[in-house]
């Protein structure tokens, strides 16, 4: 865990209390059950704007508390720990991208309602079931977008689409020529392809020719955020039931075989840790973002990959069933894998950054 | 904005930084710039040129080769803020530390805490002015992972312990002046039986044999100990208190072979770099070769999350205070990493980089080889990967024994 300041140890700690306390995952099965496309809590939501979470990266002058993207990080991070549900994750980058490439009058408009929780927005940006933002055909022509934009997260609860076409990112609000299809997938949150046609677009003019790749740095380095507070929980909770399960009269903690897969991903997850903080700490201190968000990404699509595959495998049988919860871990977990950067992309990146 | 007191400590720090630079101008030769230091090391021998000698004794005599130790005792008597400002100099000037070694990476740091005043002022003054090679008496034959198996004996004969025994595995033992070496001084406790003990490897009945490696270097010894009599003032901390001694000494190994930003200026210029002056490149400037494009980059993004797990876990034991307990972590995954990149370097160069000796390779090409095949030693010694798996699993994550 990094080095904190005090006001990001209260931060950390308020986020960590309320999860484990009103947000465990019977909250997550409880939106599950409910079926509604949307797949958050509103109540929950409503408190995370009490809290402040929802401004955590807006500046002051517009309602945010500008506590920068490692304090944003640290929140997520204890939310992913309890499969918390809700926009909170997409809503922080598409705010990030207003706040990057917005007008006074469209940071004005949104950014105040962004920061209370009153509106939620999403980034709409792929159009195909792998991320590839070179791949486009969303265009605008006279004020007016058209394209369709595959597996947006949380869109059925959004009031706002920061929506990547050809020539920019634009601001769209949900209502006419925007329509919606769910897709369900097996994380069981929120996901739609969604079709604009014709819906009116208000372009971000600013952030310059990077302000595609700089937002979706940032949703790499945020989503990763979210992936190390799963990766330490299944990691958690797994070296836990090992402690207390027995078999051949002994607790399984103490086979040497399971011991060194344990180090082995105890060793994993502080690497993991160490990219992505250093991606937030990337983000605050406005160097090096694209490398960082590269490795932050490539490391948690490494290691949760394997982590949630473990925490499968440690448990046994139990493991397999839905009463329990490490396999919830496993679905979400591809999900954001899949987002924004699978590890091949991200290697590809890498190395189109490393001049090779 | 900065409060006065940070201003205040920004001009401090800018003024030593203005003193190492002007110290190291009037001090560092010309000729050393760029050259590795040798001599720090624990595998070179010790034949030094004047350029070399007057480096040492330059840096010696400031203390800023072993910078935050105390000044009493040599030291630099420094910060870790005035420490980096030393490292960051150096590195600008393409000069280097030329103070190292065991004494300084191992044995300084345990007996600064677990010495009496007597042995510290005998020993670090010389450490930090580079006078005196250290080696390390811990492995045996019998005695390797399961180290505290060791069998050398330490007989109590009044003024002075007599030992007798075999050590091995001694990192430059034929150069050597002294060895810190753990013994048993009681046959019936395995673990409470063992003391720390300074050894001279001058002493009669000390004696050194070169073990030649698969590398074709001979940096490990085999060390005999016949009838070699050891003062009693030679004992560190209490009879019996050698285990504990011994594996806070073994911390500071593990964090001094894998982490503290040291294998960063050893690994050299990125795979991608190398790559691109051995093999072909599309229009793109892209390696045609994807697999081992694939495979550097992933290389590159794990090595990087590791350098960044030694810069966190420093920065954190520093907020703490005291060794991290991480170092078990640091020293698995940084080992692993720098034999995964010998085998890289080997993928991207073909025969090319598996040369052994001649005309046809250049002098990088032969090290890398060298190095390749020395490398795998690194998890083996210093408690092998196994025996780390063993601390994390045990200390750090309290899984238990059997039963």
């Amino acid at each position: 865990m990094a080095v904190l300041n005090e006001e990001q140890e209260m931060l950390r700690d308020m986020a960590r209390e309320w999860a484990v306390n009103e947000s465990p995952v019977t909250e997550f099965r409880k939106v599950r059950a409910s079926g509604a496309p949307e797949a958050f809590d509103r109540n929950a939501w409503s408190t995370m704007g009490q809290m402040g979470w929802t401004g955590v990266i807006i500046p002051e002058e517009h309602g945010g508390s500008d506590f920068g993207f490692m304090s944003a990080g640290l929140v997520i991070e204890e939310l992913g720990k309890t499969l918390t549900a809700s926009p909170l994750l997409m809503s922080t980058i598409a705010a990030t991208a207003i706040v990057l490439g917005g007008s006074d009058e469209q940071k004005a408009k949104w950014l105040p309602k962004l920061a209370s929780g009153e509106a939620i927005a999403t980034l709409a940006v792929d159009e195909g079931a792998s991320h590839d933002p070179a791949k486009i055909e969303t265009s605008v022509s006279g004020g007016k977008i058209s394209g369709t934009k595959a597996f947006v997260h949380e869109a059925h609860g959004a009031d706002l689409f920061v929506v990547a076409a050809k020539d920019g990112l634009y601001l769209v609000e949900k209502g006419d020529g925007v329509s919606l299809t769910t897709r369900k997938l097996t994380d069981q949150r929120s996901h739609a392809d969604v079709t604009f046609d014709g819906a009116t677009a208000d372009k971000l003019t600013g952030g310059g020719d990077s302000l595609l790749d700089d937002v979706l740095d940032r949703a790499r380095i945020l989503t990763a955020a979210e992936m190390l507070g799963m990766a330490q929980q299944v990691f958690d909770v797994t070296l836990d039931y090992l402690k207390q399960r027995v078999q051949f009269n002994q607790v399984l903690a103490s086979f040497q075989a399971l011991q060194h897969r344990m180090a082995d991903l105890f060793a994993d997850l502080a690497q993991m840790r160490s990219a992505v903080e250093a991606g937030l700490q990337a983000v605050d201190s406005g160097f090096g973002v694209a490398r960082a968000a590269t490795i932050a990404k490539a490391e948690a699509n490494r290691v949760l990959h394997t982590m949630s595959n473990q925490g499968i495998q440690l448990h046994g049988g139990i493991g397999m069933t839905d009463e329990y919860d490490v396999g919830f871990y496993l679905k979400r977990a591809r999900v954001l894998e899949a987002s924004f950067g699978s590890t091949g992309w991200l290697k590809h990146r890498f190395a189109k950054l490393g001049g090779y | 904005m900065a409060t006065q007191l940070e201003a205040e400590t920004r001009s401090d720090n800018d003024a030593f930084r203005e003193e190492v630079r002007q110290f190291i101008a009037d001090n560092f030769p010309a000729e050393l710039k760029g050259k590795a230091n040798a001599l720090a090391g624990v595998d070179g021998p010790t034949d030094e040129n004047a350029a070399q000698k007057a480096w040492r004794e330059a840096m010696g005599a400031k203390g800023w080769g072993t910078p935050t130790w105390p000044k009493e005792y040599g030291g630099g008597g420094l910060d870790k803020k005035q420490a980096r400002i030393i490292d960051e100099e150096l590195a600008r000037a393409g000069a280097y530390n030329p103070i190292g070694g065991m004494g300084v990476m191992m044995f300084g740091p345990t007996l600064l805490e677990y010495g009496n005043e007597a042995q510290k002022r005998e020993h670090i003054p010389p450490i930090c002015r580079g006078e005196i090679r250290w080696c390390q008496g811990y492995s045996e034959p019998n005695a390797g992972s399961d180290l505290a198996n060791l069998q050398t004996f330490a007989e109590d004969k009044g003024d002075h312990y007599l030992v007798n025994g075999q050590k091995t595995w001694t990192s430059g033992g034929q150069w050597a002046d002294k060895c810190f070496a753990i013994v048993r001084t009681d046959k019936s406790d395995k673990h409470h039986g063992i003391s720390f003990m300074l050894i001279d490897m001058d002493s009669p009945g000390v004696e050194v044999r070169p073990i030649q490696m698969i590398s074709g270097m001979s940096p490990f010894c085999e060390t005999f100990f016949t009838d070699v009599k050891v003062p009693k003032e030679n004992l560190v901390g209490e009879e019996g208190q050698g285990w504990t001694i011994g594996k806070r000494l073994l911390q500071h190994e593990r964090t001094n072979i894998s982490g503290g930003g040291r294998l960063a200026g050893m690994m050299g210029a990125s795979l991608g770099d190398i790559a691109k002056k051995y093999c072909a490149t599309d229009g793109d400037g892209e390696l045609e070769d994807k697999v081992l494009r694939d495979k550097i980059a992933d290389f590159e993004i794990r090595w990087n999350s590791f350098l960044l797990t030694a810069r966190r876990a420093m920065e954190e034991s520093k907020a703490a205070g005291g060794v991290s307990e991480i170092s078990s972590v640091l020293k698995k995954i940084g080992t692993k990493m720098s034999q995964e990149r010998s085998e890289l370097l080997i993928d991207i160069r073909g025969l090319q980089g598996l040369g052994w000796e001649g005309d046809g390779f250049s002098t990088g090409e032969l090290e890398t080889v060298r190095a390749w095949l020395f490398g795998k030693a690194t998890t083996i010694y210093g408690g092998s990967t196994e025996i780390q798996n063993n601390i994390i699993a045990k200390r750090v994550l309290g899984m238990l024994d059997h039963q």
